[in-house]
Parts: C-alpha cells; sequence; structure tokens
C-alpha cells in the first residue's frame, strides 16, 4: 500500500513537468501558434524533377446513337378504298441490339369504293372524312442481321425486323383502335443511316357499309432514317 | 521528406482538375462567343488488355468479325449504340466491339474502364422510365404512354397522356400521378399509385346524340412493374377512375393495362 503511494507521488510530479515542458512549446494538442515549420534553404517540394512527359488524360464523352429518325413514302391499300400514296415519318429507340420501340405517323387518302364508282350515285364519305391518318406505337424485333455485297469492294449491313404495335386510325369521321404488324427490311448505308423496306398491316373494326367487320389495310414503303 | 513528395505528385491530378474546371467555365461562360478549340472531336482511347479485340462489322452478335486489334495497340471509341461501341483501330481500320469486350481495356493511364450497363440494380434506381400501356378502360380500348421520374427508389411522379377508343365515344385522357413502391428492389415489384388529371369525351354522333364535355377524374391504383431484361421492364396494372361529371352522379370506371417500358 505504500509503495503504490510512494509511486503515486513519484508519477504526479514526473506528468507535471512533462505538462509544463510541452506547453512552453505550445504545441501540445496542436494547441498555440503552429505557424513554423523548420525553415528550409530550398523548397523540398519538387526533390527529384520527374524527367518523363505527363501523358494529358482526356475524357470525352462517348456520344451514344441509340435513336432512329426517318420518313417513308409508299403505297397504301385501304380495304374498299382503293390504293393510294402513304407518307409518314418514324422515330424509333434502339433499347437492346434485338428490341427497339418505335412511334410512326402517317397520312394516306382513300379513293372510292366500287359501289361509288359503279353507281355513279352520291358518294358515301366526303372529301374530308377520306383522309386517313394513323400512328402506330410498336415494339420491333432485329433478326437475321448480315452483310450484303455489291461487286468486289463494297458491303453493306443488312437486318430484317418484326415489328407490331397498337395505334389509332382516324378515318371516316372516327379514331379506330387499330392493331399493326409487319416486317421490315434495314439497309446500312453507313454506321448511321438506313434505307427502310417495310410492309405493314393496319387492322381495325368499321361498320361503315353495314355490317361491322375488320378490315386489313395494307402498306408498303420506302423509308431513310438517320441514326442520332 | 517522404510525405511531402507523396503531396506533391497527388495534387497534380487535382490541380489538372481544378483547371479543367476552370476551363469548362470558361468554355460555357463563352458559348455564345467563341468555341472553335472546343469544336474538334476527341474520342476517347483505350489500349487492348486481352489477347485481342475482335471487331464486327455491325452492332450486333451476327454480324461477321473481319478484324482483329492485337494486345497492346490501342483504339479510339467512336460512338455507342446500345451495348455496342464503334471503334477506330491505329490503322484506320473501324468496327464495332461488344460492350463485354471493351471492358477488358486499359485506359492510357493503366486503369481499367468501366463501361455503364443496364441491370437490375437501375431498374431500382434509375431517374426516368418511359412505357406504352394498352387495356381496357370501363368497356373502351385504351393506348397510354408514360413518362416516370423517380424522387427516390420508393416514390416517383409520372405523367400519363391516353387515348380511348370505345364503340360509343372516343377520348382523351392526361393524368399525373404518384407512385409508391414499397420493395423497388425486388424483380417483380409491386406499386401503388394515386392521381388526377382531366378526360375528353367525344361521344360518336351518328349513335348517341350528346356533346363533348371535359372531366376531371382522380383515381388509384395498384400494379406491378416487372424486370425482363436489360432496360426492359413489363408493367401491368388496374386502376379505379372517379369522372366528376357535372350532372348529378360521378362515374366510376375500372381500367386495366399491360405494357413495356425501359429506363434510362
Amino acid at each position: 500500500m505504500e509503495s503504490r503511494f510512494r509511486l503515486l507521488f513519484l508519477v504526479l510530479p514526473v506528468f507535471a513537468l512533462g505538462l509544463g515542458g510541452c506547453a512552453a512549446t505550445k504545441n501540445l494538442f496542436g494547441r498555440g501558434n503552429n505557424s513554423a515549420p523548420p525553415p528550409t534553404a530550398e523548397d523540398p517540394g519538387q526533390v527529384i524533377d520527374p524527367d518523363v512527359e505527363r501523358r494529358e488524360i482526356k475524357e470525352p464523352k462517348i456520344d451514344s446513337e441509340n435513336f432512329e429518325v426517318g420518313a417513308y413514302v409508299g403505297i397504301m391499300a385501304v380495304e374498299d378504298f382503293e390504293s393510294n400514296i402513304v407518307y409518314g415519318a418514324r422515330l424509333a429507340y434502339h433499347v437492346t441490339e434485338g428490341f427497339f420501340v418505335e412511334g410512326t405517323i402517317g397520312q394516306t387518302d382513300a379513293g372510292l369504293t366500287s359501289f361509288e364508282r359503279l353507281s355513279g350515285g352520291a358518294p358515301i364519305l366526303s372529301d374530308s372524312d377520306r383522309t386517313f391518318t394513323y400512328y402506330n406505337l410498336n415494339l420491333g424485333y432485329n433478326i437475321l442481321p448480315g452483310e450484303v455485297f455489291f461487286g468486289e469492294g463494297r458491303a453493306y449491313n443488312t437486318n430484317l425486323y418484326l415489328i407490331a404495335g397498337l395505334g389509332s386510325t382516324r378515318f371516316a369521321g372516327d379514331d379506330r383502335f387499330t392493331v399493326n404488324f409487319g416486317v421490315g427490311y434495314r439497309f446500312l448505308l453507313s454506321d448511321s443511316i438506313a434505307l427502310h423496306l417495310d410492309f405493314r398491316d393496319h387492322l381495325f373494326d368499321i361498320d361503315l357499309l353495314g355490317e361491322d367487320k375488320t378490315v386489313h389495310n395494307l402498306e408498303g414503303n420506302l423509308g431513310m432514317t438517320v441514326f442520332f | 521528406m517522404s510525405e511531402r513528395n507523396i503531396t506533391t505528385i497527388r495534387s497534380t491530378p487535382r490541380l489538372t482538375r481544378v483547371s479543367r474546371a476552370l476551363l469548362l467555365l470558361l468554355v460555357m461562360s463563352q458559348v455564345l462567343t467563341a468555341e472553335p478549340a472546343y469544336a474538334k472531336a476527341e474520342y476517347r482511347s483505350v489500349s487492348v488488355a486481352d489477347p485481342y479485340l475482335e471487331m464486327r462489322t455491325g452492332p450486333g452478335i451476327g454480324y461477321p468479325k473481319f478484324h482483329v486489334v492485337d494486345r497492346g495497340d490501342s483504339v479510339d471509341i467512336l460512338k455507342r449504340r446500345t451495348d455496342w461501341f464503334l471503334v477506330r483501330a491505329e490503322n484506320g481500320k473501324e468496327g464495332w466491339v461488344n460492350r463485354d469486350q471493351l471492358q477488358r481495356t486499359l485506359q492510357p493511364d493503366g486503369q481499367e474502364i468501366e463501361f455503364a450497363a443496364a441491370t437490375q440494380a437501375d431498374f431500382t434506381n434509375a431517374r426516368w422510365e418511359a412505357g406504352v400501356l394498352a387495356g381496357d378502360f370501363g368497356g373502351a380500348n385504351i393506348i397510354s404512354m408514360y413518362g416516370s421520374f423517380s424522387l427516390n427508389p420508393h416514390i416517383s411522379i409520372e405523367a400519363w397522356g391516353s387515348q380511348i377508343l370505345g364503340n360509343f365515344s372516343n377520348g382523351w385522357m392526361t393524368s399525373v400521378n404518384i407512385v409508391q413502391e414499397t420493395w423497388p428492389d425486388w424483380r417483380i415489384s409491386p406499386f401503388f399509385t394515386l392521381g388526377t388529371g382531366i378526360i375528353r369525351t367525344e361521344p360518336k354522333s351518328t349513335i348517341v346524340q350528346g356533346e363533348d364535355r371535359t372531366d376531371q377524374v382522380a383515381h388509384v391504383g395498384a400494379g406491378l412493374r416487372i424486370y425482363a431484361t436489360r432496360r426492359f421492364i413489363l408493367r401491368a396494372e388496374y386502376k379505379s377512375y372517379v369522372v366528376f361529371t357535372s350532372r348529378d352522379d360521378n362515374e366510376e370506371v375500372e381500367e386495366w393495362k399491360v405494357g413495356f417500358a425501359f429506363f434510362f
């Protein structure tokens, strides 16, 4: 017991002395004026002067080209109403190398039915109701990728795609729920420009000629698109 | 002494980062007046670390391989389409390389390169989403498009535009709704939704005598977001609408829809 007290009385003054010594340097626990690193004759920052040219690290953003936009022109057969020129526009987004989503809008004019032509009577539709306008939202899938060759030195990428979707058709004074499906051929002139040959069937129900029936409106078109 | 050395070396990239930020600020501030220095095309360059890098003629697994770049050679990355990259070799040949192969190349400073690929984690965390759904709206056909912004993995805000095509009337509907996902990290993630909007109804004049009308709607609903692959989501939902008509009774409409969406 006694020796323990003696030890304590020995340790305490030593500790106090030590504290006092540190306080003299005013640097314990980071307190006090901390401004004076030992002065040196020259700047020690650049001890070795590297004789190697540092490579400039540039990281430009990689340009993504997943969208495809374009226009097309072709022929569309409106069931019972002759065939006429159709023109339209498409915008696609390529989600994977296989799948893409596409929106199209197009317009054609319906002609005369055989009945109107033969009877020579009053037309069934007014001129404005003969305008056939559609839009579609589609899901497409690329198949059969490959190359075609022109002569010895030229090769172009091509692929087919299957496509189907839903939309609406404005015809004969009414909007009609429309299902469409088809197949297309994409011919890439370059990595960013493509030609399209496209065949679609647009189906909807119509009761214009007396009975309710599902009509098939076949469309074939040739288009050009640009990736961006 | 050695500590100071380390500090010096570290400070160099930090300095360039600062100077690059300053440069960017300068360019941004002068973007209206001058930009010739910035207009020059610069491409990211990587060097091949694998024994070889295969180049294909097109951005797809089915296109033929036509060129191989050896280990140690560098290629410039010109552009990206889905998971394929158009690269230019030192000899000027251009071809498409798959992300998985390009992932195993090195940047000029020897670091490995990382290209973002869509995974199920992105399904949970991605900010933007867009999709197309179709189905039945109180007996009529409905086609809808939506765009969504996630505030956090659990809560997102959606804007919808729909066309309704029925036997007796057609119409349009736009709405905004808030979506709550309780388990956004599940592959099949259920959600609840609450929203409001406007519906425009146009009765078919030949069958029903009626005027076009515009009414406010409110809806509650529930559904499932299902992660399919890459960026694709399948989505199915049910919503119950109340149409606040100007007549004495409000109309109630049930809606079922399925479709697909993708996030980016």
